[in-house]
């Protein structure tokens, strides 16, 4: 009696030879239908312009074959691993082994990071790197208020890093002030224009918010492309400052830091200086993103994003509500612009495509959606595994393609996909991902 | 009408294109009291509904609801959120909207969003922790587990909303209302999938609600058991129009209720005679 449900979970997942078989046939005549014309017939323009061609039989054959042979071990695989959901695809030990893990590996990432120039201090390309990945942290934990938190899926996030990286360039090169007016400057003006976007904005929802938000990140572009007198227009903005310490230059001339300490002067001072710089600044946004979340503010945004109209029926300003969130996730986003422009000393419209809003945004869904540590490790792995894929060059995108697509598979709801509450009684437990909305815009 | 009235509708219509959801109803709910609307299905009363919450705006008439204080509002003028903010009139919905990614109390805690708000001076004065906020947040903790107490559950108050059981999460939702300390509560259909000991047990909340809170309650809906057995006051509507008011004893011997509300089917009209008595 008791053997026979078992004995038919086994019959279903050694569900015979025949079936495997058949479906690694299915898949090997889809391949040879669609490389043979890909692979297996090789076209050229000869010398006069005419059309040659030859037939690479040989190679179609080895990938077709290399299909068959690769759906037979993945029916396999799938059946040593059990019946799969989506859900059950990672077993629950693994769960909270990661979250486990991720109680300690943010602090164990924060003093790695501070200490990064201290062990790199020769190896400028990790250093550029580490910086680089530092801006993208930061940008990630800035639109991570917006479409983590709020729940809008905002994809022109990159308006407000190039207003604020204009912001920056122009005040700086036009009057002369100072990185550390400028700073804050760019951060409100590019606040001043998220609440620009949000205003019109407010009343869609889901892909037709997407919609205009991408559209205002291309407006932003072309405006600057277009307004040449004050913008440069495509020849961007030059001879931007370096950033200086609290006024004092970090260059080899006699007021420069590294005479004033009488050490050696050295650019990798310049540099370590600007990893430092970038470093406070994400942290800041993290700190402030952190200190939102358990405000009222932040759990309106968290409310918002699980349902409006429960919202309005709290007596919530869902209008001030997404405009605060907007403002906070662009002004993040001015501040990393306004560091970009005195790291570059050269801006143009070129930085602010819509594939920087894209990365921004795969960062956080790839990080779970509002999840800090979850960005922080994400932007590490785009960034810092594009680098990685360098040597392999031409298929350097399409490995990394397959990379994300794995992760999203194992990890549909981002590496860290629960939820921690911002207030709690007795016990704060992460809350699973599965009951967690992402929001409808 | 005795005792004073919390509610007024008046001449309230509602047209959707050519349709008349609601035509001419007027009614008036009294202060600490709970006041049911009922109806078969389709006779409009989740519009009265959305029309009092501000969810629609109104074809014609007028909705007055007098505060404690003595302010008069008229409630089809204002719109959207501050309906909940300025009048004080909280909602629960037909079908449940918790924010089930949020646990029970963090549930609680929106709700006292716009009060939290001002201690944390919008945010400024949060941010870099100001005692007055910190005391603010301490004494909502406190209220929403005073709420938590109240519908039994407060083991459960670090759960996520969602992974409640179906009757826990109804109830979470009257709590959450609750905590925005409305003047006037208004429940679509509140025993709506509750089992019977469920139904008893909203019973006896709404009814603590009522005498311990003085909160004047206005509800919709079909469990005639908890109808008759709360309702202060009762108004029936049947394609748009009243058909009839009065207490439930009233309103359970009205000839046009039974036919309207009930049909032809005597089981029914029985059972509902059987259950009032």
């Amino acid at each position: 009696m008791t053997a026979t449900p078992h004995n038919a979970t086994n019959a279903s997942r050694t569900a015979g030879i025949p079936f495997l078989l058949k479906t690694a046939f299915i898949n090997a005549a889809i391949a040879l239908v669609l490389f043979s014309l890909m692979v297996g017939i090789r076209t050229e323009a000869g010398s006069d312009g005419q059309l040659t061609y030859w037939t690479r039989f040989g190679d179609l054959a080895w990938l077709v074959a290399a299909v068959f042979g690769g759906s037979i071990v993945i029916e396999l695989l799938r059946q040593w691993i059990g019946p799969t959901g989506a859900e059950k695809l990672v077993p629950a030990s693994v769960q909270s082994g990661v979250s486990f893990i991720g109680r300690y590996l943010a602090p164990a990432l924060l003093i790695f990071t501070l200490l990064v120039p201290v062990i790199f201090y020769n190896q400028r390309y990790i250093l550029d790197l580490a910086i680089l990945v530092l801006t993208y942290v930061m940008l990630g934990w800035g639109l991570n208020v917006v479409v983590g938190l709020a729940g809008l899926l905002d994809l022109g996030y990159v308006a407000f890093y190039a207003v604020g990286a204009y912001s920056y360039g122009l005040l700086a090169t036009s009057f002369g002030w100072s990185f550390w007016i400028c700073l804050p400057l760019a951060g409100i003006l590019a606040a001043f224009w998220g609440v620009l976007l949000g205003f019109p904005v407010l009343r869609l929802r889901g892909d037709y918010l997407a919609i205009v938000t991408l559209a205002f990140g291309e407006i932003i572009r072309l405006v600057i492309i277009n307004w040449q007198s004050l913008t440069g227009g495509p020849n961007g903005v030059s001879g931007i400052p370096r950033p200086t310490f609290f006024g004092i230059p970090l260059d080899n001339s006699d007021d420069g830091l590294a005479a004033k300490l009488g050490i050696e002067y050295s650019p990798t001072h310049r540099i370590v200086f600007l990893f430092y710089l970038i470093l406070a600044l994400a942290l800041l946004t993290n700190w402030v993103t952190i200190r939102l979340r358990r405000l009222p503010i932040g759990r309106a945004w968290e409310a918002l994003r699980e349902d409006e109209v429960a919202c309005r029926a709290l007596g919530i300003n869902t209008t001030t509500t997404k405009l605060t969130a907007f403002a906070t996730g662009a002004m993040f986003g001015g501040f990393a612009g306004a560091f970009f422009a005195t790291r570059q000393g050269f801006i143009s419209p070129e930085s602010f495509t819509f594939q920087e809003s894209a990365l921004v945004l795969a960062i956080v869904v790839l990080g779970g959606m509002g999840s800090q540590l979850g960005v922080a490790l994400a932007a590490l792995t785009m960034i810092g595994g594009f680098e990685l894929f360098r040597s392999l060059e031409s298929y350097r995108m399409l490995v990394f393609g397959m990379a994300m697509v794995l992760i999203m598979i194992w990890r549909p709801r981002g590496i860290i996909g629960h939820r921690a509450p911002t207030v709690y009684l007795t016990k704060a437990q992460a809350i699973s991902s599965d009951l967690v909305k992402e929001g409808h815009g | 009408m005795s005792g004073q009235t919390i509610l007024t509708v008046d001449g309230l219509t509602m047209r959707f294109g050519g349709i008349v959801a609601v035509q001419e109803l007027s009614f008036a709910a009294e202060r600490k009291k709970i006041t049911a609307l009922i109806g078969p299905n389709g006779a409009g009363k989740t519009t009265v509904f959305n029309c009092i919450t501000g969810f629609y705006k109104p074809t014609g008439g007028a909705i007055r609801l007098s505060h404690d204080d003595g302010r008069q509002i008229a409630l089809e003028r204002l719109n959207d959120f501050r309906i909940a903010k300025q009048a004080k009139v909280a909602r629960t919905f037909q079908n449940i909207r918790l924010f089930p990614g949020m646990t029970a109390l963090e549930n609680l805690m929106v709700a006292q969003h716009n009060a939290l708000m001002l201690a944390s001076g919008f945010t400024v004065l949060g941010l870099i922790g100001v005692p007055t906020y910190r005391d603010a947040e301490k004494r909502a903790i406190a209220l929403a587990t005073d709420w938590l107490k109240r519908i039994n559950l407060l083991d459960r108050a670090d759960d996520a909303a969602g992974n409640l059981a179906y009757g826990d999460q109804r109830r979470l939702e009257i709590a959450r209302a609750m905590c925005t300390e409305p003047q006037l509560l208004c429940l679509d259909e509140p025993a709506a999938g509750l089992n019977a000991r469920e139904s008893a047990a909203l019973s006896e909340l709404l009814l603590s609600i009522r005498n311990e809170l003085g909160t004047s309650i206005l509800l919709i809906e079909h469990d005639m058991s908890v109808v008759m057995e709360i309702s202060d006051h009762i108004v029936v509507m049947d394609h748009g129009v009243k058909i009839a008011q009065g207490t439930p004893k009233e309103v359970r011997d009205d000839p046009r209720v039974i036919a309207a509300y009930l049909g032809t089917d005597e089981e029914e009209a029985a059972a509902v005679m059987e259950s009032g008595s």
